[in-house]
């Protein structure tokens, strides 16, 4: 029950994204097409779960003082892993992703996870509020990439849903359109959720 | 490529926040009123030139040579975080006052997702150390840029009736949309 609480909680109550506003720049950056953000949601999930699992593994021995940089050196380690990783076996996607793979070690999520919760429980549950967490931002990146993809470009998962010759909104695709269309899915969530709070009341 | 085009490109034309989406974060927590976005904006400026100078001669110095270039990722943001530290420690000791005015800011800066972006983008671009130095000034002072034009702009909005649910980070990137379309202007400049 513990654990299921710890999983739930990064996708809507506490989603790292909608709700904490935390770890924005791959959510814009890497959003152009609905592959391209799941990917990315991916590669930050097998980051997150592995950190968390092993920074709560080994909390007893790292003295507070240095817990920061400790906590850097185990990050960007999976970080290493997941870059070379994909180097290898995905090179498309990671030529795409580019810049946005090694900065995963910057991604305040990973971070502010391991420090708020992994530094203070264990192990099994860490590696669950990892999960969470991770899928939380791997469905917003998702959804912004699909709304993007399908508004752009006309396209979703790389199916051709409007028909050809339709007129798609180029600026979609471009950095303008991924801010606002930031914006106003901000602003649906903060809809949905007082709508939420309204009815529990 | 010329000094001046690097300079240009990462100020204006590749603009690090507005089109690039590196930095986002202070971006929009620390752009609520001018004086902190132009305290946040040059200290994170300094940081970068720092940076710049110390990630070259790390990579081409050190990694290159021993083959060791997979262990980058890690190598730079150590030397970002102890350059932001050194950074702390000396202006702690020369100027306080002005410490004290950046005081809250200097920590955050090691989480900044554009200084090690541009440390690993001028390595992929293989730029000299003077190339390198100049695309972090070019870097930090279009970070500087962004940070004061979104917060005058918030300054204004201040009292304006927004729409409840857009209130706060939703108008801000809406906002944020808006700039960056007006940078695009710049597409073609260089």
């Amino acid at each position: 029950m513990v654990l299921w609480k710890d999983f739930v909680r990064g996708l809507w109550a506490e989603n790292p994204t909608f709700r904490l506003n935390i770890g924005l720049c791959p959510v814009l950056a890497v959003t152009t097409s609905a592959i391209n953000g799941l990917s990315m949601g991916a590669a930050t999930v097998f980051v997150l779960i592995c950190s968390t699992a092993l920074i709560s593994l080994i909390k007893g021995i790292i003295p507070d003082k240095v817990r920061i940089p400790a906590y850097i050196i185990v990050i960007s380690t999976f970080t290493t892993i997941v870059d070379l990783v994909m180097h290898a076996y995905l090179p498309d996607l990671h030529s795409v992703l580019g810049i946005f793979i090694p900065l995963i070690v910057v991604n305040c999520i990973v971070l502010g996870r391991a420090e708020a919760f992994a530094a203070k429980n264990s192990v099994i549950r860490s590696a669950f509020d990892g999960l969470g967490m991770g899928l939380g931002f791997t469905w917003a990146l998702t959804l912004l990439g699909s709304i993007r993809e399908l508004l752009g470009s006309g396209t979703l998962f790389g199916l051709a849903l409007i028909p050809e010759g339709a007129t798609t909104l180029g600026i979609m695709s471009l950095p303008p359109g991924a801010f606002i269309t930031l914006g106003i899915l901000m602003a649906v969530m903060n809809m949905v959720s007082a709508r939420q709070k309204k009815m529990a009341s | 490529m010329n000094l001046f085009t690097i300079l240009l490109s990462a100020l204006l034309v590749n603009n690090f926040v507005l089109v690039r989406f590196l930095g986002i974060c202070p971006f929009m927590g620390v752009s609520k009123d001018v004086d902190s976005a132009i305290g946040m904006g040059l200290a994170t400026t300094f940081v970068m030139v720092v940076t710049a100078a110390a990630t070259w001669l790390i990579q081409w110095f050190i990694l290159e040579p021993a083959g060791l270039p997979f262990l980058q990722t890690l190598a730079f943001i150590l030397v970002i975080a102890s350059m932001v530290q050194l950074v702390e420690m000396f202006l702690h000791k020369t100027s306080p006052s002005l410490y004290r005015a950046m005081g809250i800011f200097l920590p955050l800066i090691t989480t900044n997702c554009a200084i090690l972006g541009f440390a690993i983008m001028g390595v992929q671009n293989s730029y000299s150390f003077i190339e390198t130095v100049i695309f972090g000034l070019g870097a930090g002072l279009g970070f500087t840029l962004a940070l004061m034009l979104m917060a005058s702009i918030r300054e204004d909005l201040r009292f304006a009736d927004i729409p409840k649910p857009l209130r706060g980070v939703g108008i801000a990137f809406i906002l944020a949309g808006l700039l960056s379309l007006a940078f695009g202007g710049f597409a073609g400049l260089v």
